[in-house]
């Protein structure tokens, strides 16, 4: 090391790094966090706020984003000001810092600042957490019962004392609704990103959550989505929540416990008289939004219908030569006959109450159709 | 052809593996028989085969190479020689195919194993984003995709970062602590070979009837407990790759412990050297426990145990206990390494002493001890308990109070320095400010209501890519570039390295800021088609994921052509202080000509006439000692 110096011997003041310099990356600083907050809390981050645990969700995480940015921005400043400031300049090549090797006060700065703010969050949060989990005040909660199974959800009504089932979530706007999640096979997660709440569907035990809708939806409704990967179809396991107004939701409870309508789960409104001709294809490969039927074409290979899904077996393959009855059978109970390679228990065994009449018929007489081919 | 077959080397090893396949169908197919079983009428009733093999056939494979041999020489009673040093260093480039007990030899075995599955694991993201640059399927189905994204994570954890940090630290921590090897070598080469059982494995999944393991690099009971064969490649080659890494931190802890050259007390090591102490306390300690959840998987499927089928009283929850308990800590095994080298290249490269070294040490100790206690934020919507979540809640976040120290003290060691802002600097800010942007973000996640809605998105895979990526790849590229003359004797190409790195640091931020977005907007992760909403930042992301890909051959062809035609490496090229740039480059067979005596600390740049070791007799050695981490300056204005 012999005759190489310092820079700060060789260079005692040097204009660098000093009281000018920190007041300008200060400022600089203060600029940049004002500009990152501003970013941060314009961009609209959340889908759209559909309950009041949303609310309170959303403001954490705003109060988030102004904590967030000025400790991102004071990291970026100093290296980009020791980059600019502290460069070696030519010439330099056998300089050396200062050999500063701590200062107790900044240490212990930058060791309690971060805490107390840290703990003040964890607080903040707490509270929200309470909030947002807490029963509601006042008046009876609606209890809906949340089944999923690979790859699909349904939904346990009690109403009134009368039982019901769907494939679709219907809730009433402004009431604590209480989900308890249950799992037929592996594990699901009961998602509908608009409440912002989920839980996992855990074999063997029921979770819960409750969230208290504050928005009607719009006619094709929330998406409710699984986001614990559970295989193939997992992309795949999506239904519709529709947020309804009091009258609307009772009406729709009244239809449901209807004798008559239970069969087809909800069947098409405003269908009027005669059902309308069913495009089979159509139905193969988009489902229907309304029931909640999902794809046939999301997990089966059908060249005509132009589907590529391969969770199940490649129907274009395995119709060869059937007949409609076992077209039928494999629609409506589809573990009786399972095909080779395949096992019993991925396709949902739902499509019976799902489909109507017109549909499966339908589909049936374009799969035979198109076996036939 | 019989002397081949009785050396060790690979035609033994081919052998070993032929007679190990016959074993691993006769046993099967005798037990099947003694149960009744003796026909097999469908291919899945011959998975016994596989499963067998796959524990059987890598034991046949390094009994073969070579890697017992020693050992088993000696528990036979047959002579032996302790100082035995035929498998120690290179010759020519064959060497480093067969077990070699020189950790330098061993450490660009790793090193270079782990480039490879880099490379690997990055094509099958690049397979990813292809498949997910537009809704719909385009190229894969949902299988194969499980399979890519599961393979991806596998391998860059188990193959990637984990064992390249244990590479960088074989070369670089015995001469760092002047030490002439590890302490146990012949179980350093034993580590090595382990894993390219492991890479192979989890390869040769794709293979498997049924595609590779799918269910996520997590495998989550009760889905992976009841996946087709492939899950068991997974299941399996974690035990080798775990048992690789257990073994290779048993190395690296005896080694700093006892093998320290004289004058170096814990508190004159490199920090290097810390952080690899506190990583394999973190191995040691946590690994056996993904270990145990692989096993129980295994168990489940092979011999329909059940540790994780509710309805015969298993509990699904205990799975992601276990597994976390290890694979929370796992992200400081992948993390405090690349601290180390950070801390070494910032010192260097400021020319100044790292600002509050005990600190530095002690927040190491910290992230350890408190590493320990956070797993349970992985499950916040498990389902699990509610109120272990608070608790879990504050002490994830009070973790980031250490790694805060760590970071200050890092913008310190810059301030008023001397610069060089060459390739491994620019890594190393890189660094600074894309794992601040990833930190942020785990106390985002930490806030219990926030990780409600967060949990199993896009803004996961942010998060960890930021930390993996933008944090422990950062810093390896800044590690590699820092020690490549070392270890090759060779200079990289500088205007290359800075390329690579302006080019990466860019593509890097575009490809993964976006996910932050479509994380919170609502898009879950692991799923091959999403809604349209999405169209146009995926979009963006896998171009620019393309482009990320691209600026890696930009480093590979750096490292390949300056390891064969580079400029002559001085011993010391970036004048530091520690004591492995104190030997030639590359260094001696066994590392030092004379063993050095350490009488100060390791970063006194500026002290004026400091050194860290000399070469002399101990009794010159006292001259000056500079105690590290001693306050004796304070700052001037």
């Amino acid at each position: 090391m012999g005759e190489e110096s310092t820079r700060a011997e060789a260079d005692p003041l040097g204009g660098r790094g000093g009281r000018r310099a920190i007041q300008q990356m200060a400022i600089v600083g203060l600029i940049a966090s004002a500009l990152g907050i501003a970013l941060g809390l314009a961009i609209n981050w959340f889908p759209v706020q559909g309950s009041k645990q949303a609310d309170k969700i959303d403001t954490l995480w705003n109060v988030l984003i102004i904590c967030s940015v000025p400790v991102f921005v004071l990291v970026t400043t100093v290296v980009l000001f020791a980059a600019r400031d502290f460069r070696m300049r030519p010439g330099e090549e056998h300089l050396d810092g200062p050999p500063i090797h701590g200062n107790t006060k900044l240490e212990v700065i930058w060791t309690a600042i971060p805490a107390i703010m840290l703990v003040s969050l964890c607080t903040y949060a707490y509270l929200v957490l309470h909030d947002i989990e807490k029963a509601p005040a006042a008046g009876s909660e609606r209890n809906i019962a949340v089944h999923g199974q690979q790859f699909t959800w349904t939904f346990d009504y009690n109403e009134g004392g009368k039982k019901f089932s769907s494939a679709q979530l219907y809730v009433p706007v402004g009431e604590s609704v209480h989900f308890n999640v249950t799992t037929k096979d592996v594990l699901h997660d009961f998602w509908v990103p608009a409440w912002r709440m989920k839980i996992d569907a855990v074999p063997g035990l029921t979770t819960h959550y409750r969230v208290t809708p504050t928005k009607l939806t719009p006619t094709d409704g929330y998406p409710v989505v699984c986001a614990e990967l559970c295989g193939l179809g997992h992309a795949f396991m999506r239904q519709t929540a529709h947020v309804l107004s009091k009258p609307k939701f009772d009406a729709w409870v009244a239809k449901m416990t209807k004798p008559a309508a239970t069969a087809p789960a909800a069947t098409a409104p405003a269908a009027g008289g005669a059902a309308p001709a069913v495009d089979a294809k159509k139905l193969f490969s988009e489902g229907n939004q309304q029931t909640g039927a999902t794809a046939c074409g999301a997990c089966h290979k059908l060249a005509d219908a132009g589907t590529a899904g391969g969770v199940g077996p490649d129907l274009d393959t395995v119709l060869k030569g059937k007949d409609e009855a076992f077209i039928r059978q494999s629609i409506l109970q589809p573990d009786a006959e399972v095909a080779q390679g395949f096992s019993k228990g991925i396709m949902p065994a739902t499509y019976a109450k799902l489909l109507s009449k017109p549909e499966v018929d339908a589909l049936v007489k374009y799969l035979e159709e198109v076996a036939a081919k | 052809m019989t002397v081949r077959v009785r050396q060790p080397g690979w035609t033994r090893a081919a052998a070993f593996m032929l007679c190990g396949a016959a074993f691993s169908v006769g046993i099967s197919w005798l037990v099947r028989m003694l149960y009744g079983h003796g026909t097999y009428s469908h291919y899945l009733e011959a998975e016994s085969f596989v499963l067998i093999s796959m524990f059987v056939l890598p034991f046949a494979f390094l009994i073969g190479l070579g890697a017992f041999d020693y050992w088993f020489y000696w528990a036979a009673g047959k002579p032996t020689r302790p100082e035995d040093h035929s498998g120690h260093g290179a010759t020519s480039w064959k060497s480093y195919f067969y077990p070699n007990t020189d950790h330098k030899v061993i450490g660009i075995q790793y090193t270079v194993h782990s480039f490879f599955f880099l490379f690997v694991g990055g094509l099958m993201a690049m397979l990813m984003r292809a498949e997910l640059a537009q809704p719909g399927r385009q190229f894969v189905d949902s299988n194969t995709f499980n399979g890519l994204f599961s393979v991806h994570a596998s391998i860059l954890i188990f193959l990637f970062i984990i064992p390249v940090f244990a590479g960088l630290a074989n070369y670089v921590l015995p001469l760092m602590i002047g030490a002439p090897d590890m302490a146990f070598p012949r179980l350093n080469a034993l580590s090595f070979w382990l894993l390219p059982i492991a890479g192979v494995m989890m390869l040769a999944s794709f293979f498997a009837p049924g595609g590779s393991f799918a269910s996520g690099w997590t495998a989550y009971a009760p889905l992976s407990t009841s996946a087709p064969l492939g899950q068991m490649f997974f299941t399996i080659a974690v035990q080798f790759a775990g048992a690789s890494s257990i073994a290779t931190a048993l190395n690296f802890l005896v080694t700093i412990i006892t093998m320290r050259a004289p004058g170096m007390s814990f508190f004159r090591m490199p920090l290097l050297a810390w952080a690899n102490f506190s990583t394999s306390l973190l191995v040691v300690i946590a690994t056996p426990f993904i270990a145990a959840s692989q096993f129980f998987v295994l168990l489940d499927y092979a011999l329909g145990f059940n540790f994780f089928n509710a309805a015969k009283g298993g509990d699904v929850l205990m799975y992601q206990h276990v597994f976390w308990f290890y694979s929370h800590p796992a992200v400081y095994i992948m993390m405090l390494p690349g601290f180390g080298i950070v801390s070494e290249v910032l010192s260097v490269k400021s020319r100044k002493p790292i600002f509050g070294y005990r600190m530095m040490a002690f927040s190491l100790l910290a992230i350890v001890v408190l590493g320990f206690t956070v797993w349970a934020h992985h499950m916040f919507v498990s389902g699990m308990q509610s109120w272990i979540r608070v608790p879990m809640m504050i002490t994830t976040a009070i973790i980031a109070v250490p790694t805060g120290i760590k970071i200050f003290s890092w913008l310190a060691t810059l301030w008023r320095g001397v610069i060089r802002l060459d390739t491994p600097m620019l890594f190393a800010l890189g660094f600074l400010t894309m794992f601040t942007c990833g930190g942020i973000s785990g106390v985002v996640l930490s806030m219990i209501p926030i990780d409600i809605h967060v949990s199993d998105t896009y803004f996961i895979v942010a998060h960890i890519h930021y930390v993996l990526f933008g944090g422990s790849l950062f810093t390896i590229f800044a590690g590699v570039y820092y020690w490549f003359p070392k270890m090759t004797g060779r200079m990289y190409d500088e205007r290359l390295g800075k390329l690579h790195f302006w080019l990466t640091f860019v593509f890097f931020n575009l490809t993964f800021a976006p996910m932050h977005l479509i994380g919170v907007k609502g898009m879950p992760r692991r799923v091959a088609d999403y809604a349209d909403q999405f169209a146009t930042w995926n979009l963006v992301i896998s171009l620019a994921s393309f482009a990320l890909g691209i600026s890696t051959l930009i480093f590979a062809y750096n490292m390949i052509a300056s390891w064969r035609g580079g400029a002559r490496a001085p011993a010391n090229p970036w004048r530091a202080l520690t004591l492995e740039w104190q030997v030639s480059s590359p260094p001696p067979v066994f590392n030092f000509d004379q063993v050095p005596t350490v009488v100060g600390g390791p970063y006194e740049y500026g002290v004026p006439g400091a050194v860290h070791g000399i070469f002399a007799p101990p009794a010159a050695a006292e001259a000056k000692p500079t105690p590290a981490g001693t306050h004796a300056q304070p700052p001037t204005e």
